[in-house]
């Protein structure tokens, strides 16, 4: 579907829309393409090309919506009389009242930036590639499963509207992975390079994610984790990779930080918050050099975009400065429910369902130490790396994350490697207990491509700046004997 | 829908050639969804939603292409050529794959789960009047799915479910709340005033004020809910033929060490009780049931084609995750349960559990909703959220005591992508030096 069809379907939209309050359409047309080789064998390559439109209707204060992949005449005037079906209804029970919200009077276009593409790669050259990756993963017969994959999605997107507004948007995402996986006897230990090394862009962003440069190092890390110590239990200090800041980021300050939950939207499901609308301008979330800012602007980072599924227009804001909370993750409607400013974050996965507030790009603003300062600055603890375990509660507040990979820090210096790193902490007080943050150079654009939330439920990308991160006073501890 | 899939079927038998064979699965659904808070509507609508995967076979080759369905259109036919051809334009870049496996032997099957339900209207109104000041939370889904599969053998099996499923749960402030479900293939409000009033009985609880828990060691009553997400981490994995070849299975110790679990634990795949279609998207007709784990000693795998053909192995799954598992039931009365728990914790649900360390087995995970403190049998307070971290080899394992005699049977509500047909049939379970630490 070019970009021609899709306005070829706005025009359907526009003449079938029935007389009411307020109206948007979201037209979307997704494709995929994964390829993954597994011990040296070609696994299924699948192709996805899917399409279909979101109808949202407003009838005196209501909403409704309907989404269909029919983009027929027939297909979209059936969608319109559902959702003013549903917007009817809505109108004598609605949450809020969506006469309040602003009109997207505005139109614009994003696009991500793309050196080498995707498309210009034939599928030999690039199953070749994996094929070389699988080789080198299977070093010692103590590697019993290992496996390389691509994939890569491409999302267009035209939003319009009863105002006439026309945004229309295109992204390109690009998704290696490559795991290895160390057996002896029972115990199994596995390295891989995760779903958090995912970027927008074409294939030139796989030198920056690690692909495939980290393919024999993690075959090698697999198997000293069959034969390393558990990691020491005890309360340590922690230095945290990007990899593993990502999770750490993403869990306990995305999440609670999401206005919808804020407002009980989640609570069924994702769950709800221990932030209230009353922390905002004043909370200490975090030592002073914790900066978090919402910043879809960093091109290559996975949850950049122009506009948000309302068509707000997205903009680097703080979310944190200097520790202090400054404002919530909330998209128009959660903005004019809790009256609170927010940012552009109204985002639905697919055209099947609804926007709801997430976190999109979430970023820790780089502080000013090296990787080697940090580890430097440490007397007695663990450096962990590439998240495995994730646990939270539902108010996003008791944590207990795992990784993959531990080096203990003696006295200044990495020393030997651990396995079943675990740290505990509540997010209340684990963020004060930031003591030093990677600068620049150490900071990697990374994200996770399968955050879930939302009723019905949604899988949708996001991404995060992280710096290696140093913690102090965590309780950490390892696996059971 | 039937007669655009078979439509569809013909067209592609028409295009391919002589040394061609096609498989063709078909997902769609027709569902209303309402999301409530503040038992008001946050956000109401409709998915049509039809998607159609077509794998092109030539000899040990094969590519797949998933592609979006408008429906009784023209337009249709027009993709499906288009991604055969697509499809056919990749194959001879494609190696031959060893581990192609799927059904020559032609098997119909046409299964239909059909209800009796009002327009979602009227459920609506019905939910919303009933919990009337209550702070319900939740999501409303309701319609058909369908999905079916046919090749160029001329094999054809057919699937239609029908049904609603309203997950949800009242709250009193903060975290307090009481979670509960609805669903089914007939709608009955009598049934949903009943959840309700069950709901207020135990937030009536929740005012009290809340017993604080230390870390430590507890026994504790696990509801069918609780319990059901520590059978959920273990089907993480723990049962696919492949995990355990590859020694990645969290129950590896079971197969390696002959570490085993509580002689009441048997543990069964079993598609009879569940709602899943009775085919594989290969053609392949399940069992009737997979015993998993027979009183408490590991047993059979869940093999999905491609591993069947990898391991030389029997295809006995779709896919080698359990989608309809059965815990069988046990001995302890429902009207027992606090007088045999005594004093310890009775926890209704749990909640984003993980692995702490896989290779024992160990999980962790957090209580939710309503959980209890019991005294000599009395519910005495509710308790705050606590993390738990323990072993399956021991939860499951010398700290099982028992099992209830009832089992609920639980739709799960999840909708990533479309609705789930999945479901789990279980008991509750009592179990002593339950590991509570944070």
């Amino acid at each position: 579907m070019n970009t021609e069809d899709l306005f070829k379907v706005a025009h359907i939209v526009k003449q079938q829309v029935p007389s009411v309050d307020a109206w948007q359409a979201r037209i979307i047309h997704i494709e995929e393409e994964s390829r993954s080789v597994r011990q040296d064998i070609l696994q299924p390559v699948t192709t996805e090309d899917d399409m279909g439109i979101m109808i949202t209707l407003g009838i005196g204060g209501g909403m409704g919506y309907a989404a269909t992949s029919d983009l027929s005449l027939t297909g979209i005037s059936s969608a319109m009389k559902q959702a003013k079906y549903w917007a009817e209804i809505c109108q004598h029970k609605k949450l809020f009242d969506a006469r309040s919200l602003p009109l997207m009077q505005h139109s614009g276009q994003y696009q991500t930036n793309t050196i080498q593409n995707w498309k210009d790669r034939s599928i030999s050259d690039s199953i070749e590639q994996l094929y070389q990756i699988s080789k080198q993963l299977k070093i010692s017969d103590l590697i019993v499963d290992w496996s390389a994959a691509l994939g890569w999605k491409r999302t267009k997107s035209l939003i319009i509207n009863q105002a006439g507004s026309e945004i229309l948007q295109q992204r390109e995402q690009i998704l290696p992975h490559i795991s290895a996986t160390a057996n002896k006897g029972a115990e199994t230990q596995s390295r891989c390079l995760g779903h958090e090394m995912s970027g927008q862009g074409g294939l030139e962003q796989l030198q920056r994610l690690g692909f495939p440069d980290k393919a024999k190092s993690l075959a090698n890390e697999a198997i000293v984790l069959l034969d390393a110590d558990n990691c020491p239990n005890g309360t340590l200090d922690l230095l945290l990779s990007p990899g593993q800041m990502v999770l750490q980021i993403h869990e306990s300050i995305g999440h609670p930080l999401e206005l919808d939950r804020i407002l009980g939207d989640e609570r069924n499901y994702a769950g709800t918050s221990f932030v209230t609308e009353e922390m905002f301008g004043q909370y200490e979330y975090g030592s002073p050099l914790l900066n978090i800012t919402f910043d879809p602007t960093h091109n290559e980072q996975l949850a950049s975009y122009g506009y948000d599924d309302d068509g707000q227009l997205a903009e680097k804001q703080f979310i944190i400065k200097e520790g202090i909370l400054q404002r919530p993750l909330g998209g128009q409607t959660s903005q004019l429910r809790a009256n609170l400013s927010g940012v552009a974050n109204a985002r639905a996965c697919h055209w099947n369902r609804p926007a709801i507030d997430r976190m999109a790009n979430l970023n820790l603003e780089a502080g000013t130490s090296s990787f080697e300062e940090l580890v430097s600055s440490i007397e007695n603890g663990v450096l962990m790396d590439t998240n495995k375990s994730w646990s939270i509660d539902d108010s996003r507040n008791k944590f207990q994350f795992g990784c993959e990979m531990g080096y203990l820090i003696k006295n200044g210096e990495l020393s030997k490697v651990v396995k079943n790193p675990n740290y505990r902490g509540i997010s209340a007080n684990f963020w004060r207990n930031l003591k030093g943050v990677g600068h620049q150079k150490a900071t990697q654009y990374l994200g996770t491509p399968n955050c879930g939330k939302g009723e019905p439920n949604q899988l949708i990308e996001v991404g995060h700046a992280a710096p290696p991160c140093h913690f102090s006073n965590v309780e950490v501890f390892g696996g059971a004997k | 829908m039937k007669h655009s899939f078979t439509q569809l079927v013909d067209f592609l038998k028409q295009k391919i050639t002589t040394n061609e064979q096609f498989l063709l699965n078909l997902s769609a659904e027709e569902s209303d969804f309402v999301r409530l808070n503040h038992n008001k509507i946050r956000q109401a609508g409709h998915v049509k939603q039809i998607h159609l995967s077509l794998k092109l076979i030539q000899g040990e080759k094969h590519a797949t292409g998933n592609i979006s369905l408008m429906g009784e259109s023209e337009e249709d036919f027009v993709r499906i050529h288009r991604l055969l051809n697509h499809l056919r334009s990749q194959l001879p870049f494609l190696p031959d794959d060893p581990y192609l496996n799927f059904s020559t032997e032609i098997n119909q099957t046409e299964t239909e789960h059909s209800s009796h339900l009002p327009e979602s209207q009227q459920m609506i109104d019905d939910i919303i009047h009933t919990a009337d000041t209550l702070d319900l939370v939740g999501i409303f889904a309701s319609g058909t799915q369908y999905q079916a599969f046919a090749n160029s053998f001329g094999q054809y099996n057919w699937y239609m479910n029908n049904n609603f499923n309203f997950d949800f749960s009242c709250y009193l402030e903060k975290d307090k709340a009481v979670k509960s479900g609805y669903a089914g293939y007939q709608w009955d409000k009598a049934s949903f005033v009943q959840r309700i009033k069950n709901a207020k009985q135990q937030l009536d609880i929740l005012k009290i004020p809340e017993k604080i828990i230390q870390p430590g060691q507890y026994r504790v009553y696990l509801a069918p809910s609780a319990l059901a997400e520590i059978l959920s981490m273990m089907a993480w994995g723990g049962f696919g033929l492949k995990s355990h070849k590859t020694a990645q299975t969290p129950l590896l110790k079971m197969t390696k060490e002959n570490r085993h679990l509580s002689s009441l634990v048997t543990l069964s795949e079993n598609y009879t009780m569940g709602l899943t279609p009775p085919f594989t998207r290969q053609g392949f007709i399940k069992p009737k049931q997979v015993t998993l784990i027979k009183q408490g000693k590991y047993q059979d795998c869940l093999t999905s084609p491609r591993s069947a053909k990898e391991y030389d192995q029997i295809v006995n799954a779709d896919s080698e995750m359990p989608s309809s598992l059965e815990l069988q039931k046990g001995q302890l009365k429902q009207d027992d349960i606090l007088q045999t728990l005594e004093t310890g914790l009775y926890i209704n649900n749990l909640w984003y559990c993980n692995y702490s360390d896989r290779n024992e087995a160990r999980i962790t995970g957090m209580t939710r909703f309503a959980c209890f403190w019991v005294e000599n049998g009395e519910i005495k307070a509710p308790i705050s959220v606590m993390r738990f971290d323990d072993s399956i080899y021991s939860m499951l394992g010398n700290n099982l005591l028992a099992l209830t005699q009832q089992q609920d049977f639980i739709l799960d509500p999840d909708t990533y992508s479309q609705r789930s047909t999945a479901s789990i049939k279980l008991p509750g379970a009592l179990i002593e030096n339950f590991t509570l630490t944070l």
